[in-house]
């Protein structure tokens, strides 16, 4: 909950006291939960209920400082990503309840040392499923020439933006990356389709390589187009560090947001669609 | 929230006038192509707008 990376995200710095804060009382309801109802005391249990509440709240209050801090951004996060953030808060603030009341629930009627391992056990799950999936997994990703039509920027044989001034297009030819995300399938097909993925992979690639854009010079804005009849997407930045090579390995890293998911395959339709 | 004109035409350049009609927004004639990018470049950063070019001697400015 409190790794902080090029995203600040799980957290920002200051962020890691709230949160540390949250998980404490987290951890605390989790493990008083099963000693109370086994005494009985059943005033501690409904307290513990209200308690429980509380947590509601953190989903609110990440995307409300999101949200805020969005408005203020020259590339922004897009409200899938935001939700994505706020809803993985709250979901480990439950992964932490869960693995304090195992594991008081086990020193409870197994003693200590099976307490050890079930909190072991539990902490080891919640890192494996906390992982989600990333871009990666779901397309392949390969460079693609920047290149002009007329005054037509391409990305391979996707039309990007229509460029206008011919220092901006020196620019873009010397300085401008291109990749093509290809979707392995259907599924990531729909992902990739989504507006609210491609800001997240824009977002991540620019919180890392960085970005020429400015203020009042939005030409060299990052963007991600689809190619209409084939469905992949093809990106393109200006990027203070231009180095394609780890552009590919930073959109492979880009996770995949959970609104965005397309999920035909697994309707009947899709699959018969899908040939 | 940012409240400004978006996706609007802010000027038009030409050096060609007869491919241009009165309209909406300021149409601004430049003497040759040099002028007209220089114009260009200028009323984009001033005005925070991006510079198209419609392949035929017209260049607009525009905001994203």
């Amino acid at each position: 909950m409190l790794r902080s990376d090029y995203r600040q995200y799980p957290s920002y710095p200051h962020g890691k006291l709230i949160h540390l804060a949250v998980g404490f009382i987290a951890a605390g309801l989790g493990a008083v939960a099963i000693p109370a109802i086994a005494k009985p005391d059943y005033t501690a249990v409904t307290f513990l209920v209200l308690a429980a509440q509380q947590f509601r709240e953190i989903r609110n209050m990440e995307r409300e400082t999101l949200l805020k801090l969005e408005e203020t951004k020259l590339v922004p996060r897009g409200s899938d990503y935001i939700e994505g953030i706020a809803r993985v808060f709250e979901a480990r603030n439950y992964l932490v309840i869960l693995t304090a009341l195992a594991t008081s629930a086990a020193m409870q009627w197994l003693g200590w040392p099976y307490a050890v391992l079930v909190g072991l056990a539990c902490i080891t799950f919640s890192v494996l499923i906390k992982t989600g999936g990333h871009i990666g997994d779901i397309a392949t990703i390969e460079a693609a020439p920047v290149h002009f039509e007329g005054s037509l920027l391409m990305v391979g044989d996707v039309v990007m933006m229509n460029v206008g001034l011919p220092q901006t297009r020196e620019k873009i030819l010397s300085e401008g990356m291109g990749v093509l995300i290809k979707p392995k399938d259907d599924d990531a097909r729909l992902t990739l389709h989504a507006p609210g993925q491609r800001m997240a992979i824009i977002h991540d690639v620019v919180s890392i390589l960085g970005t020429k854009v400015d203020i009042n010079e939005t030409e060299l804005a990052p963007m991600a187009r689809k190619q209409v009849d084939k469905g992949y997407l093809a990106f393109f930045i200006v990027a203070n560090e231009p180095d394609l090579e780890y552009l590919v390995q930073i959109i492979k890293r880009v996770p995949i947001l959970e609104s965005s998911r397309g999920t035909t395959l697994g309707t009947f339709y899709g699959r018969k669609a899908a040939d | 929230m940012d409240t400004s004109l978006k996706d609007f035409i802010l000027a038009i350049v030409t050096t060609d006038s007869s491919k241009v009609t009165a309209g909406g927004c300021p149409v601004i004639l430049a003497g040759d192509k040099h002028e007209q990018e220089r114009t260009c470049l200028l009323l984009a950063r001033i005005l925070g707008g991006v510079v198209h070019d419609l392949e035929n001697g017209v260049f607009f400015i525009t905001r994203h």
